[in-house]
């Protein structure tokens, strides 16, 4: 089993080297490389996924590691950790990825860059597959910067693009801004429990080493990773501008994947979140579902709104991490991730038309706009019929994927509402179920846009076609996974996951902190649960079908007027619109207040720190010049003083020799009359 | 002669030859310093096949390795004294390789060839020699050869303000020269040689502090020994604020010089904390732990700041090593097991993540002939292969996995959160900084529109490469598997921790 899973792990790690080495050279630019290896990857993690269904205990768990780091004191492994959970995403990260590579042999065809894009998908891959079978939050650490740095080279793979080249940077310290928080965990981790085994923190905190404040703080710390990778309030901003990506992009890593990591993340440290800590997740989460569809209404960009969507749908998973809803979170991941990617690889359908059709009219334009699409059903109908399923799907109508998890998870948090005593819960299922009618609005708003009612621009109608099958194939499949008895088998009861292998094989973590505290933490009654799921069901039935109704009698019977309609709403529509002013609150605040402070850093550094060097200098130099001067003129004036003085005396005392013979003999006469005198007296 | 002192005096043996060699002969010139360069590199690597993994140095000859010990003027006790252990090994591996890729850098230096190699091998013997010193005025002699060599590497081969800035890089450094200077007659006259009973310079007698006489231990003089000899190893870090010499001397030297300096002689200032002021001092070294913890806080985090304002590239990779030599102090600090052992393995890999950004700010300048970020745009465009190798190296240095950086910063994280909980969160504050200003770097020198005046820009050219692909792939390769250089380091390290009270 882990022989199987590092092949499935360091197959697409290889590709990612030959490609990135000596790509451009290969046949095809080495396309078969990449799409090999996930493929092989893909065909193992089915192997694997069969073993565990045979095994078909809740309880499965594969572990192995190798020593890496040993200082002594710390010493770090390796390994891998096979649980049921891990071989499941496994699964579903490469077939949504498996797919993803198909596409793009028809989306990125002809691309000056060709090689590179799928040597990053390989990369991209090896580090998604790692983050969820790494048996140590290092390690995930590790894979979860590498998934970054792949999804910051992949959102600027059009990087002669200013936007594109910007997203990309905007994305990765958004993201390293949550990364903060997430190290900051994992420091307390360390340094309390002393390894980062998730075993190991397991035990530990159910011993209570790590407990109260601190483990909340630890909790709510590594959350803040998630907040980041999961787009969620308030870092999400990174993600819609993540859509300057190709859009295969978008599909596998901006929707199916890694925004889906961090959701991950909180299943794999469930067992650690303390009640606390939990109620910060739920309503990081519940607020970003609601806060989120809310702007995906008034998007126009049909990228931008599946991204929105995306964010929201983060939210829905996040929250059932939080109200303790840890299956349905779990399930609506994994549902969310092959519709929604559906979603992406049908809207990047529609856009390479659009882009195919423009560049043959000549028309310049924007080939995401939804204003310039509308009738594509007929030209595209595989496109269409497949993205109505995804649309049914993620608006959670029954018989459809979306609706056995979403319904799951706002009966979950239904259920925490009516288990706690504080009303003020009941906040959490309102979220989640004014953001259902809304989702299901704006897919349908999006669906009649694009794919009903008239043209809206009739020459680039002309020449929009459905794209080759190498493209629909893998929507197609994408449909078909999302289907609600792929995931209910061997029931095929369309009301609920119950019974299903999926809900079978993931149970919730006991908590370990409940362990430690000797009695639960949150404590849900069955019978609540029973009757939440119910009311639940019906509630979230009715408010799709309604979110669907409206989105019809707006756009395709359009019996409200929509113009006048944001007319009379006009300051809430423009807050919609313009995405709550949030990235003009960061520009003004946070990025052009650092810009400011690094300035003035420079300038100190410049002007004070290097002043005071070059300011001494100066001081030395004049104060050696005021030396040379005394120097010059005082001590060395001095020394020619008496030199002077001595020369002087020697040219008068010079002129006594004259040379003449005569005068000398006067003198010596003189002298001897003189001594004669002395002696005498 | 041992192998020891071959690995270090080789180069030297080089510089001779070149002087007797016409300066007409360009090529024979470049050759010998080649040979000459990699022949030290040969002898190091060779020395890394020899090593015995357990053994501790520090401060016991016998747990040396390669020791050469030899009386050298016995009148004032004066020994040639050269070994090797954990704390100096992987310093003096990574100067002779660094010695070897500067030779292949400075090919086309433009003028006074001759000159220009000679002193270059000599700078090479004397950081050897830094890094194998176990005597203590030895030591000093290469630490004052290096600096000689290097005035005029700068002051010759530099940019316009090249006078200024050796100058300044002469002064700065020669004034922490005479504090070691005073530290090490101090230490000389009040230290006792355990078998003579005579003054010593043995830096391993200097260790043992029952070889102190009475004034040497009293509080008030540890103190301000160590502070003086902080100074001098500060200004060589460097240490805010001793550090505006840095991006001066980097701005103005050539590139492989910069190289040098950023790679090799920065290091050379916390090593002289670790080989020498921690096990002389160990007391005062935990006296002021708290300060030199602030200090490194205050250099990530400063270094960082400053770097993201800067508008001339190599200004800006100059403050970046400001910073991440901050992620060295905050290590040392600590006195913890993943704290010292990241210090090391990140002055390790600092080296040759630094030395790659220097290079390629190189390779940038000899073809634009300017370093202005905002000159630049879209390079991506017509030096793909560069853009790419860039690309490595900055990532490398914002301390992305699977390279060096990552596990050296994740370390010093590890070892300083459990002593300095706030200090550690704070200074964690920089990875945000760091990702910002590289990642702005990289876009605005190879993303966006091509500019047009560089549309037939030739991309990186064969010898460049060869410079810079060897450190990528010890990066990569250090970082998926440190252990060659941790397992070397942590026996030593663990035990200079055991030294402090």
């Amino acid at each position: 089993m882990i022989k199987l899973a590092l092949f499935i792990w360091l197959l697409p790690l290889a590709a990612f080297v030959i490609n990135i080495l000596i790509g451009k050279r290969l046949p095809r630019k080495g396309d078969w490389l990449s799409v090999g290896a996930i493929g092989i990857s893909f065909i193992l993690s089915l192997i694997m996924l069969y073993r565990v269904l045979v095994d078909y205990d809740p309880n499965f768990l594969v572990q192995g590691s190798v020593p890496w780091i040993d200082l002594g004191v710390l010493k770090l492994n390796m390994g891998l950790y096979l649980d049921n959970l891990a071989v499941i995403i496994v699964t579903a990260v490469s077939t949504v990825s498996f797919l993803v590579h198909v596409y793009s042999i028809g989306y990125m065809e002809g691309d000056p860059l060709y090689n590179r894009f799928f040597a990053y998908l390989s990369l991209f891959s090896f580090s998604m597959l790692g983050l969820v079978m790494w048996d140590n939050l290092f390690g995930i650490y590790m894979m979860w910067e590498l998934v970054g740095i792949c999804s910051y080279l992949l959102i600027g793979f059009y990087f002669t693009k200013d936007s594109a080249a910007n997203a990309g940077k905007k994305a990765f310290i958004v993201n390293r801004v949550g990364d903060f928080g997430f190290l900051i965990g994992l420091l307390i981790v360390i340094s309390t429990v002393g390894s980062f085994n998730l075993t190991t923190i397991h035990q530990a905190v159910g011993q209570g080493v790590l407990h109260g404040g601190l483990l909340t703080a630890a909790g709510i710390l590594l959350f803040a990773g998630a907040v980041g990778k999961s787009a969620q309030f308030p870092l999400h901003v990174w993600l819609p501008d993540a859509m300057e990506g190709p859009t295969p992009v978008s599909a596998l890593i901006h929707a199916a994947t890694m925004v889906a990591a961090g959701v991950y993340l909180m299943a794999r440290l469930n067992f650690m979140l303390t009640f606390d800590a939990m109620l910060v997740v739920a309503y990081v989460g519940g607020f970003t579902s609601l806060f989120a569809a809310t702007i995906a209404i008034t998007q126009n960009d049909i990228k931008r709104v599946l991204a929105y969507s995306t964010i929201s749908q983060l939210g829905y998973m996040i929250m059932a991490m939080g109200v303790g809803a840890y299956v349905a979170g779990f399930f609506h991941l994994v549902t969310h991730a092959m519709f929604k990617a559906g979603l992406f690889l049908g809207s990047g359908s529609v856009i390479h038309a659009m882009h195919h059709s423009m560049e043959k009219t000549g028309i310049h334009g924007d080939p995401n706009d939804m204003r310039q699409m509308g009738g594509f059903r007929k030209k595209m109908p595989y496109t269409h019929i497949t993205f109505v399923i995804f649309s049914l799907a993620l608006s959670g109508i029954p018989f459809f994927s979306g609706f056995l998890s979403k319904d799951a998870i706002l009966g979950g948090t239904l259920a925490f509402a009516m288990s706690q005593s504080n009303p003020i819960h009941y906040l959490l299922p309102t979220f989640g179920f004014v953001a259902a009618i809304i989702t299901a609005f704006y897919m349908f708003r999006l669906i009649i846009n694009t794919f009903y009612g008239k043209p809206k621009n009739e020459s680039l109608f002309k020449h929009i076609h459905e794209s080759p099958k190498v493209m629909t194939i893998p929507l197609m499949a994408l449909a078909f996974l999302s289907l609600y008895f792929i995931y209910t088998i061997p029931s095929i009861s369309p009301a609920g996951p119950e019974g299903g292998w999926f809900t079978h094989l993931i149970e919730r973590p006991i908590s370990a902190v409940a362990t430690q505290l000797g009695h639960p933490v949150l404590f849900i009654p069955e019978h609540t649960e029973h009757a939440a799921h119910v009311n639940g069901m019906l509630i979230s039935i009715i408010f799709a079908l309604t979110g669907i109704l409206l989105a019809y009698l707006f756009y395709y019977w359009k019996k409200i007027d929509v113009e006048k309609f944001t007319q009379r709403i006009k300051p809430l529509y423009a807050l919609s619109f313009n995405k709550y002013y949030m990235d003009e609150l960061y520009q003004a605040t946070v990025v052009s207040g650092l810009l400011l402070w690094n300035q003035m850093l420079a300038w100190f550094d410049l002007h004070v720190i290097d002043g005071i060097v070059n300011g001494s200098a100066w001081v030395v130099r004049n104060f050696s010049f005021m030396d040379g001067w005394i120097d010059k003129y005082i001590v060395d004036g001095l020394v020619n003083l008496v030199a002077n003085m001595t020369l002087a005396f020697g040219k008068s005392v010079r002129k006594i020799e004259t040379g003449q013979i005569q005068n000398y003999i006067l003198g010596a006469v003189l002298g001897a009359f003189f001594i004669i005198i002395l002696t005498m007296i | 002669m041992g192998l020891i002192s071959l690995a270090t005096f080789f180069p030297v043996l080089g510089a001779l030859i070149i002087l007797f060699i016409p300066k007409e002969k360009l090529s024979t010139i470049k050759i010998i310093a080649l040979v000459f360069s990699l022949g030290s590199l040969v002898v190091t690597t060779f020395l890394w096949t020899q090593y015995q993994y357990g053994m501790i140095g520090i401060n016991d000859e016998s747990q040396f390795q390669f020791v050469e010990h030899l009386a050298w003027i016995p009148a004032f006790h004066i020994e040639y004294f050269v070994g090797v252990d954990g704390l100096s090994f992987p310093m003096v591996w990574l100067t002779s390789l660094l010695g070897f890729i500067a030779v292949v850098a400075s090919w086309n230096i433009p003028k006074a060839q001759k000159g220009y190699f000679a002193l270059f091998l000599l700078l090479d013997t004397a950081m050897i020699g830094v890094f194998v010193s176990l005597d203590f005025f030895l030591f000093y002699v290469f630490w004052e050869v290096m600096l000689l060599p290097m005035y005029f590497l700068i002051g010759i081969w530099g940019g316009p303000r090249r006078e200024y800035a050796a100058i300044k890089f002469f002064l700065y450094t020669l004034l922490g020269s005479v504090l070691m200077l005073l530290v090490m007659l101090a230490l000389y006259f009040n230290v006792q040689d355990p078998v003579t009973g005579g003054h010593t310079f043995n830096m391993l007698h200097m260790m043992q502090q029952s070889n102190h006489n009475s004034w040497l231990s009293r509080f008030d003089v540890r103190f301000w020994l160590y502070l003086a000899l902080f100074i001098g190893f500060a200004i060589k870090v460097p240490i805010f604020p001793f550090h505006t010499w840095l991006p001066d001397a980097h701005v103005e030297a050539p590139t492989a010089i910069s190289v040098i300096l950023a790679g090799i002689l920065l290091k050379m200032g916390t090593y002289g904390i670790l080989r020498i002021s921690y096990p002389i001092f160990p007391d005062i070294a935990k006296y002021t732990s708290y300060a030199l913890a602030v200090l490194g806080v205050i250099n990530i985090l400063y270094g960082a700041f400053v770097a993201m304002a800067q508008s001339d590239l190599k200004k800006l990779v100059a403050y970046s090593s400001v910073s991440h030599m901050g992620f060295v102090l905050l290590g040392m600090s600590v006195f913890t097991s993943a704290g010292i052992n990241g210090a090391v393995f990140q002055m390790f890999s600092h080296g040759i993540i630094t030395a790659m950004l220097f290079l390629i700010v190189g390779v940038i300048y000899d073809r634009a002939h300017h370093r202005e970020i905002n000159g630049f745009g879209g390079l991506a465009v017509s030096m793909p292969v560069y853009a790419g190798v860039a690309s490595l190296a900055f990532f490398a240095a914002l301390g992305l996995p699977g390279m060096t950086g990552f596990i050296a910063e994740a370390l010093v994280f590890i070892g300083a959160f459990s002593v300095y909980r706030v200090l550690t969160i704070i200074a964690a504050f920089g990875i945000i900084v760091t990702a910002s200003y590289v990642l702005w770097t990289v876009q605005r020198v190879f993303l966006g529109k091509l500019n047009p005046k560089y549309e037939s820009i030739g991309d990186i050219n064969g010898r460049e490469l060869f410079t810079l692909v060897p450190l990528g792939l010890l990066t990569i390769f250090f970082g998926i598997y440190p252990l060659p250089i941790l397992n070397m380091i942590k026996v030593s390290l663990n035990y200079l921790i055991t030294l402090i009270p």
